[in-house]
């Protein structure tokens, strides 16, 4: 069971393979913070090179990528309102607020100690916990995808601040949006009228530049602020500081942590599903929910200590079943088989050596990450401090850039363009985009659930059992119901609370 | 102050540098006068992959790349054009100029299926002129250990007596296992409730998890679990080199040959000399001993079919499919 332990150190000794580390840590940030350059990408184009390198060296290297990447994301999110990756849509929520505060290195700092603690309780998960966790992931069949996706719908109640009814509205909006395409089920083209291009469906990163950035820039440039910067004063200690702010609040980083795990585990739900779920599962803990939305460091830290422990997660069905949980997992499958090692049972104990190097190595990963993260926090919020009429060409130049590069697509510019103006008009109806891509991203998720359980239950005979008797469905069910009843039960407590103190100062007047 | 301006810039500038190295090789490839096809090629050749990066697809593509370039004398571009289960790519494939300068990979049936049944597929099959196919996956049904399903013959048995309890996961609608399912039942003459999924892995997924009862899986996934599944069938015309003790459908009286081939096609009007050129740099790959042992070992069946070859191949199955498709079509 030790045995591993001496190989593991020789390789993680070797001054090549760290610098490697450092060097895709590095790589990964900056494709994470450019929206449109996903991970995914960035591995592939990796992937030729690891056919010359050993397996280890390769696999620390995809490791670093796929970790920084994943962290990178919070970084334009933070600074100009875009997720780099879709993973950092929860980001932005109190992200671009803190940092329109005048506080984009706090954010920062926080986004980058809470990656790192998401990530090593992450990789501490897929250390020890990987054979539990791998039975868990196979838990969920059908009918547990499209509750899943329930769970997450809930969130609109959380997720439009203000309306209600508008939230509802733009949840309904995005549904529609996802069934743009051939439909994942039955394989009719919906909603194409006849187009080509729409036959593949909306891209989800041109939708997150469209709904986030968009706007915000067109609301900068209306605002006619062209010359007035956000003023980012250096300040001292900030690490100190938000370390003792975050430390003090274990359980936030611990539940945003394994919400990450679980949701990474789950094949086809990725890191933008974990930092959603854990982002309304922090307002529906925290004692001041008003703060949310607003700057709330957080808000921050729940986003992003979910998506980061989501990496861990999502290898471990890749370690363990040879399923990879996500599309990068599944680069880095393609990888291993390269040099002939097959993911999958038996693994741990065949590639004992190789496996826990790669294991070790990730978890290296994420305490460099903050080193990393934390060197430079101070230059990238510094950013902030560009002229708005120089920034804001930059930033619509790197939106469409990003939404070329997706999918080398010249329709996707077009569409961001569309729907980019069409969100502006809907922000200023009082729509928050979070709705909307919402039902844009569990849409497809539930509609696939749904209708495979509707075919398995009816070979069955059983429709309705199908749907509501399995253990996973009904935990998740609860979670679905609590996740409605909470904030109206909340409400309804305080509006009798503040009746109430309302009559007491009444009686003693 | 200046100093974190010039800071902030730097950073900026970097950032777009790398973000220019990225995408420096997606630039589609220079013009080339049509009709010069003397000292061909010239440049460099785009290879486009209509699926996601790591994908089957891009892994042989990867593995060819520096084969290619050996032999061609020049730089292989490897893009991506995703989407539509990869009709994306095939109409961008349909649409450019054919002067040999872009390629794209190529799954059969997809191309044949979707224009068939699509009718914003936004290609037609002979739109795509084939260079070569050099690679199939037969496709094959697997039960899990613990099914009281120990052969094809129970599967039969129990299909007739229950039409439509059995559940059999594949990957997506109008695909290669779709069709596959089709014929299988149209063979039997028995019904078995097919469940479409996203992908290879979430049908794994979900039938590992126990969901559905069959799992129609690609060959290479089914080397990789072995151990695990009891294979009832395979659809290749004989015994799988990889999987030696796995009968094919045929052997066990249900006529099947069910798989999917890659290759690379060309536009439609691309010089013949040009096609020459790119089958024989293919059909030398597919020669390569090292490239056959690695495709093996990873559970696929290395082929080796020209232009004309593949093209005839592609007709006489588009011709099977007809009369099956007339049936769907919705």
């Amino acid at each position: 069971m030790t045995d591993y332990i001496p190989v593991v150190i020789e390789v993680l000794s070797n001054p090549l393979n760290l610098l490697l580390l450092v060097a895709s840590l590095i790589a990964g940030i900056i494709v994470g913070a450019l929206p449109g350059l996903t991970v995914t990408m960035a591995l592939a184009l990796l992937l030729p090179f690891t056919f010359s390198l050993p397996a280890d060296t390769s696999l620390i290297a995809m490791g670093g990528l796929y970790i920084g990447g994943m962290f990178g994301g919070c970084i334009s999110a933070i600074l100009i309102n875009t997720p780099g990756t879709p993973s950092a849509i929860a980001t932005t929520f109190d992200g671009y607020p803190m940092a329109r505060s005048g506080k984009p290195h706090h954010a920062i700092v926080t986004a980058v100690l809470a990656s790192g603690i998401g990530g090593i309780i992450g990789a501490l998960a897929l250390l020890f916990l990987t054979p539990l966790l791998s039975s868990l992931s196979l838990a969920f069949g059908p009918p547990e995808y499209f509750w899943v996706a329930m769970l997450g719908l809930s969130m609109i109640a959380t997720l439009s601040s203000g309306s209600m009814l508008k939230g509802l509205i733009g949840g309904c909006l995005g549904l529609l949006l996802g069934t743009i395409g051939i439909a994942p089920i039955g394989g009719e083209s919906r909603f194409t009228f006849g187009l080509a291009p729409l036959v593949a469906g909306l891209e989800l990163t041109v939708v997150l530049i469209a709904f986030f950035c968009i706007p915000e820039v067109l609301r900068i440039v209306e605002n006619r602020i062209t010359g007035e910067r956000i003023a980012y004063r250096k300040e001292k200690g900030v690490v100190a500081q938000m370390w003792n702010r975050l430390i003090r609040r274990p359980f936030l980083l611990l539940r945003s942590s394994v919400i990450g795990v679980i949701v990474g585990i789950i094949p086809g739900a990725g890191g933008n599903v974990a930092s959603i779920i854990s982002y309304d599962a922090a307002v529906k803990f925290s004692k001041d929910k008003k703060a949310f939305g607003k700057g709330s460091y957080e808000g921050v830290a729940a986003s992003e200590s979910a998506n980061n422990a989501e990496v861990g997660g999502s290898l471990v069905p890749l370690l363990s079943l040879g399923i990879p949980g996500a599309p990068p997992a599944a680069i880095m499958m393609g990888a291993l088989m390269i040099h002939g090692i097959t993911p999958g049972p038996g693994l741990f104990t065949s590639q004992a050596g190789l496996v826990y190097t790669f294991l070790w190595a990730f978890l290296l990963a994420n305490v460099l990450l903050i080193v990393l993260g934390l060197y430079l926090s101070g230059p990238i919020g510094r950013i902030i401090n560009i002229r708005m009429d120089v920034l804001i060409p930059v930033i619509i130049f790197l939106s469409t850039i990003g939404a070329f590069a997706i999918r080398n697509n010249f329709t996707d510019v077009v569409m961001m363009v569309i729907i980019g103006l069409a969100a502006y008009l809907l922000s200023r109806l009082g729509f928050h985009p979070a709705p909307i891509v919402l039902g844009l991203i569990l849409g497809p998720i539930a509609e696939v659930g749904l209708t495979q359980s509707i075919l398995i239950g009816q070979a069955k005979d059983h429709v309705f059992a199908f749907f509501f008797t399995r253990p996973v469905s009904v935990v998740l069910m609860v979670l679905c119901a609590l996740s409605i009843a909470v904030p109206l039960a909340d409400k309804w407590l305080r509006s009798r609370r503040g009746s109430g103190q309302r009559q007491g100062k009444e009686e003693a007047e | 102050m200046r100093k974190m301006k010039l800071a902030a810039i730097m950073l900026l500038a970097v950032l777009l540098t790398g973000l220019a190295g990225c995408s420096a090789g997606s630039g589609p490839a220079a013009e080339g006068k049509e009709g010069d096809t003397k000292g061909y090629p010239k440049h460099p050749i785009t290879y486009s992959i209509p699926f996601d990066p790591g994908g089957q697809s891009d892994l042989e593509a990867r593995r060819q790349q520096p084969h290619l370039e050996r032999i061609l004398g020049t730089s292989i571009v490897i893009t991506y054009k995703i989407g539509g289960g990869g009709a994306v790519g095939w109409t961008e494939l349909a649409g450019k100029k054919p002067d040999g300068y872009f390629m794209a990979g190529i799954n059969v049936p997809h191309i044949i299926l979707q224009p068939l049944l699509q009718r914003d597929a936004g290609y037609k099959t002979e739109q795509l002129e084939p260079v070569a196919i050099f690679q199939s996956t037969p496709v094959g049904l697997a039960v899990r250990k613990d099914s009281s399903i120990q052969s094809l013959e129970d599967l039969i048995r129990m299909a007739k007596d229950k039409p439509g309890a059995l559940t059999a996961a594949g990957v997506g609608t109008y695909t290669g296992h779709h069709m596959t399912h089709l014929l299988f039942e149209e063979k039997l003459e028995a019904a078995i409730q097919y469940i479409p999924f996203t992908g290879a892995a979430a049908a794994m997924q979900s039938f590992l998890g126990g969901n559905t009862d069959l799992l129609w899986g690609n060959s290479n996934d089914l080397v990789s679990y072995k151990d695990e599944f009891r294979l009832i069938a395979i659809g290749s015309a004989e015994r799988f080199t990889a999987l030696p003790d796995t009968p094919t459908f045929i052997e066990q009286g249900v006529d099947l040959i069910a798989g999917i081939d890659r290759g690379v096609a060309v536009p439609q009007g691309t010089p013949e000399k040009v096609v020459q050129e790119l089958e024989k740099a293919f059909l030398k790959i597919a020669a390569d001993p090292e490239v056959i042992r690695q495709m093996t070992a990873e559970g696929f069946e290395p082929k080796a079919m020209g232009a004309a070859e593949s093209k005839a191949y592609i007709k006489q199955l588009k011709a099977e499919y007809e009369p099956l498709v007339a049936e769907l079509r919705p």
